[in-house]
């Protein structure tokens, strides 16, 4: 051997073998870069390939998820267990982990069974297990926003509402099979229905545009239209509200494409109601999106959710008004939406995608925040988890200032305190715990509007003690105010 | 063993995988349009799509009609603007290609600081009067004029 690297052309070899591996290791970089090239350019020219034809019967979100991969993997990671300080998608059951609430909601279903909401994959099958729903009956309206219902609708519609089968009467059949799926009872109903939301629910599926489907918001943000309350957000309805009002407000043609990215949303994360007789569900903002002005409206068709097994005032039970707190936020108020912060822009190779892995915005702040926030990310969650703190702190003392009511008045009961003594005690408890479960039940912390909500949770903290003021007047010869 | 064959032959390989080397880098160069990043067209930034939301903002500010990406964001000596197109193109390349970058795209302290020389070398006979004599610690233009580049951040 020694005699090869000896030899000159023993070294030549040598030093020509390793030029070689040089150029030829150079030369496949080379292509391997010119192939990472040619598919970036590829990936930025065709954003979508189609491969199934898709139509309003298209429930699958796996047949949708062949013509857009990117969306459909991030749709599916909403089955991810994460939490942040104040949120989170753990089922853990409330009642134990904050046991104010299970004196709060005693007497109704939330009482039983109040576990955290999970991500947009459970929503059906968490519904079909909550003892709220197997212990108590509840009506076929619930289907509306825990499953991909339209199409269910539809059919339903045509054969028991007898509306024609043809796309001139999409419309009809759907609203007259929401009329008749929301009397139904849950169990019945939910056979109906396979998927949680699905694609179709917020896309036309041949244009792919942003579209409302379900009736209960059709019809809400209509009322909301004729309330004549200001709406500088949704500048499409004032501007409805200066025409001529020859049709109802239809948010599917008249809202911008901005406003879509909320009014997806607010299909359900909404306050809602099952009107009697026959559990119709029903948007409450006839009057406005403000807790006082949904109140307003409870109060003047005599709503309530349940009488309090303690207290027994006629208490409300306040859904998850997310669109309604959005509504009276900063964030709103500037034209940003659910999906800005909700569904960011992500970048898959050369294109850009909303993530349709919906959660909570602390868990991207780079996406969800430094768009507009030029402030490092550490800052952002700082000041985010600024005005969940506060309002955390805010919402304990609304919580033992309710309970303190309703203790207030069950001790009162005990001494035999008529019903006419209490009636306004009782008021004051319906007044304090709407105002606190608005706030307890909506999926911010306050952030959607932080001074909003601080100012509902000391409306409700005043008519708590007010409340206990009451009390303390009965038999003590002053009369009640 | 006399191997004064086998290199000749290795030499001629060598060779023809050399012209092959060039004939693949040069098609790359190309296909890449490589030899735009050597002009001053704004066109070239968006070669790669990653800057389309800055140059689409930038088609919609106040400078749009009077600086280019490069007036703003490439030094201006004889020699600096090739160093400055040199070093930022290798990190675009290398951010690219692994996809491993923040985001949003955030400008990094030194493209930050040429940025603000480049505000004043404009702007010099108006922020003359203004003290900023350690860049380092003071708060740059774009801190408070943050739109006039990339137009309002929505």
């Amino acid at each position: 051997m020694s005699g090869f690297f000896s030899s000159t052309a023993g070294r030549r070899l040598v030093l020509y073998g390793l030029v070689v591996l040089v150029l030829a290791l150079g030369t496949a970089g080379v292509l391997l870069l010119l192939e990472n090239i040619s598919q970036r350019k590829y990936e930025a020219r065709q954003v979508f390939f189609r491969v199934v034809e898709l139509n309003e019967d298209t429930e699958d979100p796996a047949v949708w998820g062949k013509n857009f991969p990117n969306q459909y993997d991030t749709y599916l990671r909403t089955v991810d267990t994460v939490r942040t300080k104040y949120g989170g998608s753990e089922a853990f059951q409330k009642l134990d982990a904050f046991p104010v609430w299970r004196e709060l909601f005693r007497g109704y279903a939330f009482g039983i069974d109040y576990r955290e909401d999970r991500g947009h994959a459970y929503m059906l099958s968490d519904q079909r297990q909550t003892e709220r729903v197997t212990k108590k009956p509840q009506p076929g309206a619930c289907v509306q926003c825990h499953a991909s219902v339209i199409p269910a609708y539809r059919k339903v519609g045509v054969s028991q509402g007898g509306v024609p089968d043809d796309d001139a009467h999409r419309a009809d059949a759907i609203m007259a099979g929401f009329e008749l799926v929301n009397a139904m009872p849950y169990s019945e109903a939910t056979q109906l229905v396979k998927h949680p939301v699905t694609c179709l629910d917020c896309h036309n599926p041949a244009t792919m545009q942003l579209r409302v489907t379900r009736p209960g918001f059709l019809v809400g943000i209509q009322r909301l239209a004729e309330s004549g309350v200001s709406l500088p957000h949704l500048p499409s309805i004032e501007r409805w509200r200066r025409g001529d009002r020859s049709k109802p407000y239809d948010a599917n043609t008249l809202a911008s494409h901005q406003e879509m990215r909320a009014f997806v949303c607010g299909q359900c994360h909404v306050e809602y109601y099952f009107k009697p007789p026959n559990t119709q569900l029903t948007y409450p903002w006839h009057n406005g999106l403000r807790v006082e002005q949904i109140e307003a409206y409870y109060d003047s068709v005599g709503w309530k959710d349940w009488t309090h097994a303690t207290s027994g005032a006629p208490v409300l039970k306040a859904q998850h008004p997310e669109f309604e707190t959005w509504s009276q936020g900063i964030h709103a108020r500037a034209g940003v939406t659910c999906a800005d912060c909700h569904m960011p822009y992500v970048r898959v190779g050369a294109v850009k995608i909303s993530d349709h892995q919906v959660r909570s915005p602390l868990l991207g702040i780079n996406r969800a925040c430094q768009g507009c926030h030029r402030a490092p990310e550490t800052e952002l969650l700082a000041r985010a988890i600024t005005i969940q703190d506060r309002t955390s702190a805010l919402m304990t003392r609304a919580e033992n200032a309710t309970l303190a009511l309703v203790l207030a008045i069950r001790a009162a009961q005990e001494r035999g305190a008529s019903d006419e003594q209490l009636t306004k005690p009782r008021d004051m408890h319906r007044k304090a715990q709407w105002r606190l479960d608005f706030v307890a039940a909506e999926n911010s912390m306050g952030f959607h509007a932080d001074q909003e909500t601080a100012r509902i949770l000391a409306e409700a903290i005043d008519y708590a003690r007010q409340g206990e003021t009451e009390v303390a007047r009965i038999g003590s010869g002053r009369a009640p105010r | 063993m006399d191997y004064t064959r086998t290199a000749r032959w290795m030499s001629v390989f060598a060779v023809v995988l050399l012209g092959i080397g060039i004939g693949a880098g040069a098609y790359t160069l190309v296909y890449a349009r490589g030899a735009s990043y050597l002009l001053d067209d704004p066109q070239a930034c968006v070669n790669c799509h990653v800057m389309r939301e800055q140059f689409d903002g930038w088609e919609k500010s106040s400078h749009h009609a009077v600086a280019t990406c490069n007036d703003c964001h490439v030094a201006h000596g004889p020699v600096s603007k090739w160093l400055t197109k040199a070093e930022n193109g290798f990190h675009h390349s290398v951010a690219f290609t692994f996809q491993n970058f923040h985001e949003p795209i955030q400008i990094r302290e030194s493209s930050s600081l040429l940025l603000q020389s480049n505000c004043v070398r404009c702007h010099a006979d108006i922020t003359d009067a203004i003290t900023w004599n350690h860049p380092k610690t003071r708060d740059r233009c774009v801190r408070c004029h943050d739109s006039v580049g990339h137009g309002p951040s929505r």
